[in-house]
C-alpha cells in the first residue's frame, strides 16, 4: 500500500509560540491512523494545515504525492468531521449529505443514488427528510461523517468527533467507526486526547506533545514498548518513580530502592511501571523479581479492570495495581499487608 | 395560601403602572380614533360611515401616495439589508472581540443624537451650499451645485440612515450564534464564498435578516420626520397626509381612517412578505 499522505518537516509558528515543530510522518492508504496528545499539543493545528485551513510556516504536505501547498481547503482531495460536527441548521439530512455533492455540479440522479447510498452504509435509511436538530447524538455523528465520506475524499480527517457524546454511546461509536473505516477502505486521520479511542480503533498511533511526535507506533507496542517518558505516562496507567542513581546495573529510585536492571546504555532519570505488572503475593519460582512490601489503601472495583491502591510500607509512595482476573484476591481490604512484585524487563526506565 | 395572595398584590401593584400606561395612552386613543374613522360630519352632529375609508381608494392621489410610500418603503429596507449585512458580518466574523464591541458602540452614536438632529445634519451634508457640493465645486468636479436636498433622493438617505441600525442589529445577534465551523465545513465541501454565503449565512441569519426587516419597513413607513423635511414638497409620503388631515384640514375622521389604513396595509404588506419568504413570525427574532 502506498503513502496517501506525507508530511515533511511541517512547522507551524504563531506569534507567540510554535504550534507543531519539524513534524514528519506518513500514512498508508486505507489505514486508520491516530494522532494522540494532550489538548493544547498542536494536534487541531496539524489537522487544519492538511485540511488548508491554516497555512504552514514551513515544511511540504503531499497528498497522494502532490503537494498540497497554496491549494485552497475546497480544492483538498480531504474533508473533514468537525469537533462540533457542524451540521447545517437549516437543512435536514439528505440536504445536508448533498451539500458537497451539489457542489460538483453532478446531475440530480447522481446525487440522490449517492446520498442515498451513503445514508445506507452509515444506517440512516429512511431519515433523509429529518431535521439535523431532531436527531440524537449518535445520529447527528452520522451525518457528519456521511457528508465528508459521500464526497469520496483521499482522506477523512476526523477531529474528537466523540468528543461530546456521553460515555456508552462513545464505546459504541468507537467500534461502529472502525467497522466502517474497514468497510469503506477511506485513510482516516483521527485527533483525539482519549488514549482509549486511539488505541481501540487505530491502526496506527502517533503520540505528539509540545508541537512534536513523540512516537508512531501500533497501539500494541504504544502501549508495551513506549519510547519516551511522556508516552509511558500518557497512554495507558503507569506508576512513576524518580531514579537518584544508575551503577552497576542496578537502578537507585528515590524512595531508596536498590532494583536490578542489567544492561541500559544510558543513565535513566525516570521509572515507569504499568499497573498490571505488578503481582500480588508472587510465588517463588518466579525468576528476576524485585519484590517489596505495600498496604492497601482502598479498592477502586470497575469490574474487570478493577485496581487497588497500595501504599508502599518502606517508603510510604502510592501507586496502582491492578487486581488478577481470575478472582483469586476478592476479599482483599484496606490495611492488608501484601507483597508485590515486578519483572526486570516491566521496568521502563527513560533519560525524561 | 397567605403568601399567594399576597404575592398576587404585589404582582397587580407593579404591573399597575405598566398597565394604566398602556390603556391609557394607548389602548383608549385608538379606540376612540377607531370610533371617529367612523364617523362624518352629519345635519344633527356626528354620524356613522365608511366615507373616510372609501375616500382613500376613491381619490387616486391618496392611493397613489400610499404605494409611493410602501414602495420606498420596502426599497429602503432591501438598501438596509444591502448596506448593512457586511457590517453586522465584519463586526461579529472578522474582527476581533477586542474592538467589535467597541466599534458596535459607535455604530448607535446616531441613535444619542436624536433623528431630527440627525435629518438637519443630512440637511447640511446635502444642501446646494452643503459639504458635499461645495467640497466638488472646490476640486473644480462640477461648476454647479447638484441639487440633491428636497428630492426623493435626500429623503431615502435619511430614512436609510435613521433605520439602518435596526437591521444591523438583529443580523449581528444570528450572526453571532452562528457557528464559524459550518463557514469552514461549507469550505471543506468544496463550495464557493459565493455559496457559502448564499446557501449558508444567508439562510442561517433569515431570523435576524426578518425581525430587522420588520423593524426597518414599519420604521421608515409611518416616518414623518425625514420625509417632512429631506423630502421637501416633492415628497408623496403617507404620513403627510395624515398630518395634514389632522391639523390642515382639521378632518380627524380622516386623519383617523388614514392612520388605520396605513396600520393594516402595511401590516399586510409584512404578513404577505413572510409567507413568499417562507418565514414564521415565531421564528423570528429568536
Amino acid at each position: 500500500m502506498g503513502k496517501i499522505l506525507e508530511i515533511k518537516n511541517l512547522t507551524k509558528e504563531f506569534k507567540e509560540f510554535t504550534a507543531v515543530k519539524d513534524v514528519s510522518f506518513f500514512v498508508e492508504e486505507g489505514g486508520f491512523f491516530s494522532i494522540l496528545g494532550p489538548s493544547g499539543c498542536g494536534k487541531t493545528t496539524l489537522l487544519r494545515m492538511i485540511s488548508g485551513f491554516i497555512k504552514e510556516s514551513s515544511g511540504e504536505i503531499l497528498i497522494k504525492g502532490e503537494s498540497m501547498s497554496g491549494i485552497p481547503p475546497e480544492k483538498r482531495p480531504v474533508n473533514i468531521v468537525f469537533q462540533s460536527l457542524a451540521l447545517f441548521p437549516m437543512m435536514n439530512v439528505r440536504e445536508n449529505v448533498a451539500f458537497g455533492l451539489k457542489r460538483q455540479k453532478l446531475s440530480k440522479q447522481e446525487v440522490d443514488e449517492r446520498v442515498k447510498d451513503m445514508l445506507g452504509r452509515v444506517s440512516l435509511h429512511g431519515f433523509e427528510k429529518k431535521k439535523v436538530t431532531e436527531l440524537s447524538g449518535g445520529q447527528r455523528q452520522r451525518v457528519a461523517i456521511a457528508r465528508s465520506l459521500v464526497m469520496k475524499p483521499s482522506i477523512l480527517l476526523l477531529d474528537e468527533p466523540l468528543g461530546a457524546l456521553d460515555r456508552k454511546l462513545r464505546e459504541h461509536m468507537k467500534i461502529e467507526l472502525k467497522l466502517l473505516q474497514k468497510e469503506i477502505g477511506t485513510t482516516f486521520i483521527y485527533i483525539t486526547h482519549d488514549q482509549s479511542e486511539a488505541l481501540v480503533m487505530s491502526d496506527k498511533v502517533a503520540v505528539m506533545n509540545k508541537g512534536r511526535f513523540e512516537q508512531i507506533d501500533t497501539p500494541r507496542n504504544l502501549y508495551k514498548n513506549p519510547k519516551t517518558a511522556f508516552v509511558a505516562g500518557f497512554v495507558g496507567e503507569s506508576n512513576r518513580f524518580e531514579l537518584t542513581d544508575y551503577s552497576d546495573h542496578k537502578l537507585t529510585t528515590e524512595n531508596g530502592w536498590k532494583v536490578e536492571k542489567p544492561n541500559l546504555d544510558f543513565t535513566p532519570k525516570v521509572l515507569y511501571i504499568r499497573p498490571e505488572a505488578l503481582i500480588i503475593e508472587p510465588t517463588d519460582d518466579i525468576a528476576d523479581l524485585f519484590k517489596f512490601e505495600v498496604v492497601i489503601k482502598t479498592i477502586l472495583f470497575d469490574g474487570s479492570n478493577t485496581k487497588v491502591s497500595a501504599i508502599v510500607t518502606s517508603s510510604k509512595d502510592e501507586l496502582l495495581i491492578s487486581l488478577p482476573q481470575n478472582a483469586k484476591f476478592e476479599d482483599l481490604k484496606e490495611g492488608d499487608k501484601v507483597q508485590v512484585g515486578v519483572n526486570y524487563n516491566d521496568l521502563k526506565c527513560y533519560k525524561e | 395560601m397567605e403568601d399567594k395572595k399576597s404575592f398576587n398584590i404585589t404582582f397587580y401593584l407593579l404591573i399597575l403602572p405598566v398597565l394604566l400606561w398602556l390603556i391609557v395612552l394607548i389602548v383608549l386613543p385608538h379606540i376612540d380614533l377607531f370610533i371617529s374613522s367612523f364617523q362624518v360630519d352629519g345635519d344633527n352632529g356626528k354620524v356613522f360611515s365608511f366615507d373616510n375609508y372609501t375616500t382613500f381608494f376613491k381619490n387616486k392621489i391618496y392611493w397613489l401616495t400610499f404605494i409611493n410610500t410602501a414602495a420606498y418603503a420596502i426599497g429602503i429596507t432591501l438598501l438596509a439589508f444591502v448596506v448593512t449585512f457586511p457590517v453586522a458580518f465584519y463586526l461579529t466574523k472578522v474582527v476581533s472581540r477586542k474592538y467589535a464591541s467597541f466599534l458596535s458602540l459607535l455604530l448607535l452614536i446616531p441613535l444619542w443624537i436624536g433623528e431630527l438632529v440627525t435629518v438637519y445634519g443630512w440637511m447640511i451634508i446635502l444642501g446646494d451650499h452643503g459639504v458635499i457640493n461645495e467640497s466638488l465645486i472646490y476640486f473644480g468636479i462640477i461648476d454647479k451645485p447638484i441639487h440633491m436636498l428636497y428630492t426623493n433622493i435626500s429623503m431615502s438617505i435619511g430614512l436609510l440612515y435613521i433605520s439602518m441600525l435596526f437591521m444591523v442589529i438583529p443580523i449581528m445577534t444570528t450572526l453571532e450564534s452562528l457557528d464559524d465551523s459550518l463557514i469552514e465545513a461549507a469550505s471543506d465541501l468544496g463550495a464557493s464564498k459565493w455559496t457559502i454565503f448564499r446557501r449558508i449565512i444567508i439562510p442561517y441569519s433569515m431570523p435576524g435578516i426578518t425581525s430587522g426587516g420588520i423593524i426597518v419597513f414599519m420604521l421608515v413607513i409611518g416616518d414623518y420626520v425625514a420625509p417632512d423635511i429631506l423630502g421637501g414638497k416633492s415628497s408623496l409620503w403617507f404620513t403627510e397626509q395624515i398630518y395634514n388631515e389632522f391639523l390642515s384640514t382639521f378632518n380627524w375622521g380622516e386623519g383617523a381612517a388614514f392612520g388605520f389604513l396605513l396600520l393594516m396595509i402595511s401590516s399586510s404588506i409584512i404578513w404577505a412578505a413572510l409567507r413568499i419568504s417562507g418565514q414564521k413570525l415565531e421564528r423570528v427574532g429568536s
